[in-house]
C-alpha cells in the first residue's frame, strides 16, 4: 500500500460534489490539487499543533541567540560548564528511537514484519527513557555546583528550553506506550493507522527540536 | 527483518547518526580559539540540515502535499538564517 492511498487528500476529489465540480473552472482545480496532493503522514490537526510548536521553538532559538550576542563572554563561559557528552548522548538516543518509529510505522502500515512493531515501539521508548535518565543525572549534576542559574542568562534558557522540551518527551512517551498497545492489535482499521501516524509525527518533532536544541546550548562558541 | 530494514530512513539514520558524531568532535573543543566561527557556522548549518532529512524522510514529508512541504522547507531556512544571522552579525 502506497502512503498516497490512505490520503484525505487524494480522497477528496472523489467525494466532492458533481456540482461543486461542475462550477469550477478547470485549471483552479488543477492549482488547488498542486498544492493539496499527497500523503499528510497523520491527522491535518497535529501538524498544526506540530509546526505551530516548531514556530514557538524558533522565536525562542532567535531569542537566545539575540540575548547571547548581548553577553557573548557570559553565554561561552556558562555553555562550557555543560558536558556535552549528555547533549550527544540524548541525541544519539532520539535518533535511534526515531528510526524505531518508522520502522515500527512501516510493519504497521504496509504489513512488512508485521509481528515486530510492538517490539520496535518498545525499544523506541527505551531509548526515551534513556534520555530521561539522563538528563535526570545531567540536571543533578548541575544543580549539585555552584552555578546560580536563577541569576544566570544562559542557564534561564538552558532549563527553560531543556525543560519545555523535556515536557515534550515525556508526552511523547506516552504516545509512544498508546503505538505500542495499537501495534498489538492483530488488524488495524485506516483510522487507527492515521492516528498512529499522528503519533509517530510527534515523536520526530520532538527529535527534530533536540537536534538543533544539542547544538544550539552546549556548541555554539 | 531485512525487508523492514530495506527502506531510504535506514542510511538517511546513519548518516544523522554520523553528522551527530562530527559535530560533537567539532565542537566538544569549546577553548579553541581558531576558527570558532566557522566551526559554529557549520555545525548549525548541520543541524538544520538535519532538522530537514528527519522531516522528509523519518515525517515522510517528502510524499505530503506541497503547501505542507513549503512551510517545513520553510521553517527550516528561515530558522538557520536567522540563527546565523544573529550569531555573525548581532
Amino acid at each position: 500500500m502506497t502512503p498516497e492511498s490512505h490520503s484525505t487528500f487524494t480522497e477528496a476529489p472523489a467525494i466532492r460534489p458533481v456540482v461543486a465540480t461542475a462550477v469550477v473552472a478547470e485549471p483552479e482545480v488543477e492549482s488547488a490539487g498542486r498544492w493539496t496532493r499527497g500523503h499528510v503522514p497523520g491527522e491535518v490537526g497535529i501538524w498544526i499543533f506540530i509546526l505551530g510548536d516548531m514556530t514557538l521553538y524558533a522565536a525562542l532559538f532567535g531569542s537566545f541567540m539575540a540575548d547571547r550576542s548581548r553577553d557573548v563572554a557570559l553565554f561561552n563561559e556558562s555553555a562550557a560548564e555543560l558536558h556535552v557528552s549528555f547533549g550527544a548522548i540524548n541525541t544519539l538516543l532520539l535518533l535511534c528511537s526515531s528510526l524505531f518509529v518508522v520502522l515500527g510505522i512501516r510493519a504497521v502500515r504496509e504489513q512488512i514484519s508485521r509481528q515486530r512493531a510492538p517490539l520496535l515501539f518498545a525499544l523506541a521508548m527505551v531509548c526515551g527513557a534513556g534520555f530521561v535518565v539522563n538528563k535526570y543525572f545531567e540536571y543533578s549534576d548541575l544543580l549539585s555546583s555552584d552555578l546560580p542559574p536563577a541569576e544566570n542568562a544562559f542557564f534561564i534558557y538552558y532549563y527553560v528550553l531543556t525543560g519545555i522540551h523535556l515536557t515534550h518527551l515525556l508526552a511523547g512517551m506516552c504516545v509512544l506506550y498508546f503505538l505500542y498497545r495499537t501495534s498489538r492489535r492483530p488488524r488495524l482499521e485506516q483510522k487507527q493507522i492515521r492516528a498512529a501516524e499522528s503519533g509517530a509525527s510527534f515523536w520526530h518533532v520532538v527529535d527534530l527540536l533536540w537536534i538543533v536544541l544539542f547544538p544550539l546550548l552546549y556548541l555554539v562558541a | 527483518m531485512p525487508a523492514l530494514l530495506r527502506t531510504v530512513a535506514v542510511p538517511v539514520w546513519a548518516l544523522l547518526m554520523v553528522a551527530t558524531v562530527v559535530s560533537w568532535s567539532i565542537g566538544a573543543d569549546h577553548g579553541a580559539d581558531s576558527n570558532q566561527e566557522l566551526a559554529t557556522t557549520v555545525i548549525m548549518t548541520t543541524a538544520f540540515a538535519k532538522t530537514w532529512f528527519v522531516g522528509m524522510y523519518f515525517m515522510e514529508l517528502r510524499h505530503a502535499p506541497l503547501a505542507l512541504r513549503l512551510l517545513f522547507n520553510a521553517w527550516c531556512i528561515v530558522g538557520c538564517a536567522a540563527v546565523l544571522g544573529i550569531y555573525l552579525l548581532g
